[in-house]
């Protein structure tokens, strides 16, 4: 039984690692001009920098696909974390507000010192960890039940949403491209931008899972976890605070892309189950697909013209995810 | 031996327990009961460290249990508890939950790790519905795979709560069996029981409590003899002896009616 999970498992990975390539292929591939095969291998391989194909695939393509990449999987793995450290299956990073925090920061940033983009992720990182302790400390207070988590997180996000658009109204040059900073886009990603965090997330990727058995045991409740020598306190703080760091390092690059952390980590619960060690990179690797391909979208659908990937997002994911809701028994693996 | 000594506790600076000296001796089964909101769960959760105390010392073989390091207090004493949130997993990742104590920093299981919780399953005869999701199990199926995963914890003292609520009379009957072989296998068992016949029946000692305070702490034959049962629970109660036939001993029963 267990070995027919374990080569289950294998299956799913194997299988959303090949549609990985098929979309970062499609990704390099299209957009407001078609790019074959045989043009993206011999401009990788000789290099030609002075080519205008060399330059569309790498200062735009790849830093682009990247983005992709590290968005989804970030905001997908920060939804798994949200969910199953705070035991609340709606919990996601734009629900309880981190992903409005993570923004206000990033606009703060870009206000202030619009020249440093290492300190609009770093600010964009500590707004989304302001948040997350706030949101955790006033449903801590008046009890912490899972409608509270998300009643108060609602408020904070909401409280946060109207300063942001503030301080946008009030600096509009702050923040270029402001619908595509508020529902969340790729287009102005470059390598530089996303190197530092590109690394925070890979960083923290790699922690959570080393440390995704821990999540298995803090998800049969304080008590219990307690009993079997868990420190608990300690360690929901500390998975908090890596959520945080990936929501916050994606929102320095991407601008505020919500859903993504809510809808990827339950259906990949739906493919692998509850099991973080398997639910975590399954996450990552569904996050990416997913953005990845309403980024696609987004930009062929209307080209040469382009829009934001939120949108394409919530128009594709929405109905998506309330079909999976509504499949069968499946609605009632949630409590 | 886990001794409780000047015990005040409570949630939120309101005190529900007040000044509890007790201890529980090795390899005896010690039932707390009360009414409702009388402090048993609070009293239980204090003894096995999962609520600190407000004032006074929970000591295990004479040392402070505040100064165990979590793993290694994992490793002495285990606690189950009453409400909890049933993970959707099958029930042999469960039981393996036990072994959480003895994983190293890579949290693989060893092979004698694999081996207890072998042994833990075949014990409790789980092995028909271990590959299942623990959700889609009945309630005392449910409740043996709990008692599964802390035979894989394998601790001497062994903390329930209200380990029998809710549950059919063949899966209580089969509970309070699993708790008896837990004891013959050395273990102290310490839980709170709402249901008074079986506390006294499955009992060595049995700790009634009112409003936070410990009434009497003895064998269950003089604390039903008290009369304090009576008097905290307003109830009459009687006591049965059913003589078997051929050698077979005999059995104390008890019935509870409303005082009239």
């Amino acid at each position: 039984m267990e070995k027919s999970r374990k080569s289950y498992n294998l299956t799913v990975i194997a299988l959303l690692l090949l549609l990985l390539a098929l979309t970062v292929f499609f990704s390099i591939s299209f957009g407001s001009t078609k790019i074959p095969l045989s043009a993206i291998v011999s401009a990788l391989g000789e290099g030609d920098a002075s080519s205008t194909v060399y330059r569309t695939i790498k200062y735009v393509r790849i830093p682009r696909t990247l983005a992709a990449i590290l968005a989804g999987a970030a905001l997908s793995v920060a939804g798994v974390i949200l969910q199953s450290v705070l035991n609340n299956s709606l919990a996601g990073p734009n629900i309880i507000g981190i992903n409005s925090g993570a923004g206000l920061f990033a606009v703060l940033a870009a206000v202030f010192f619009p020249m440093s983009f290492y300190l609009k992720t770093v600010a964009a990182f500590t707004g989304a960890i302001v948040t997350t302790l706030l949101v955790y400390l006033v449903a801590q207070k008046t009890g912490a039940s899972r409608v509270t988590i998300i009643l108060s997180g609602v408020a904070v996000g909401s409280f946060i949403g109207a300063m942001i658009d503030t301080v946008i109204i009030l600096k509009p040059d702050a923040v270029v491209d402001r619908a595509a900073f508020l529902i969340g886009g790729f287009s102005a990603v470059t390598l530089d931008r996303l190197k530092f965090a590109g690394l925070l997330i890979v960083l923290t990727f790699i922690i959570t899972l080393i440390r995704s058995y821990d999540m298995n045991v803090l998800a049969l409740g304080d008590d219990s976890a307690r009993s079997l020598g868990m420190n608990v306190g300690v360690f929901r703080f500390f998975y908090l605070i890596l959520a945080a760091i990936m929501v916050g390092s994606s929102i320095s690059f991407t601008g505020i892309l919500g859903f993504v952390g809510l809808i990827v980590p339950h259906t990949s619960r739906i493919i692998v189950g509850y099991d973080n060690r398997i639910l975590l990179p399954v996450s990552a690797l569904l996050g990416s697909i997913f953005t990845l391909s309403c980024d696609l979208v987004a930009r062929v659908i209307f080209a040469p013209y382009e829009l934001p990937v939120g949108i394409i997002m919530s128009f594709l994911g929405g109905p998506f995810f309330l079909w999976l809701l509504s499949r069968g028994s499946r609605g009632q693996l949630y409590d | 031996m886990i001794e409780l000594r000047d015990i005040s506790a409570g949630y939120n600076r309101t005190r529900i327990l007040h000044n509890i000296n007790l201890s529980f001796e090795k390899g005896s089964i010690t039932s707390i009961i009360g009414k409702n909101g009388c402090g048993k769960t609070t009293l239980l959760k204090t003894a096995a460290s999962i609520l600190k105390p407000l004032a006074g010392t929970v000591s295990l073989d004479g040392r402070d249990i505040a100064t165990f390091p979590g793993k290694e207090l994992a490793k002495l004493l285990s606690f189950l508890p009453q409400t909890r949130s049933i993970p959707n997993i099958t029930a042999y990742n469960l039981v393996m939950h036990g072994r959480y104590p003895y994983l190293g920093f890579s949290r693989t299981p060893r092979e004698e790790d694999r081996d207890i919780v072998r042994q833990a399953i075949e014990s409790l005869n789980l092995e028909e519905y271990i590959h299942k999701n623990v959700r889609q199990l009945s309630g005392g199926q449910c409740q043996k795979v709990y008692l599964a995963m802390l035979l894989a914890q394998n601790t001497d003292l062994v903390f329930l709560d209200e380990p029998t609520i809710y549950l059919d009379i063949n899966h209580k009957l089969e509970i309070l069996e699993v708790i008896r072989q837990l004891k013959e296998m050395g273990k102290t068992i310490v839980m709170v029981l709402h249901d008074l016949g079986n506390a006294l029946m499955y009992s060595d000692r049995v700790c009634l409590l009112d409003q936070g305070e410990v009434v009497i702490f003895d064998s269950p034959e003089k604390v039903f003899e008290s009369g304090e049962i009576d008097r905290v629970f307003h109830v009459s109660s009687t006591q049965i002896r059913l003589e078997f036939e051929a050698g077979g001993g005999e059995q104390k029963q008890y019935l509870f009616s409303l005082k009239a």
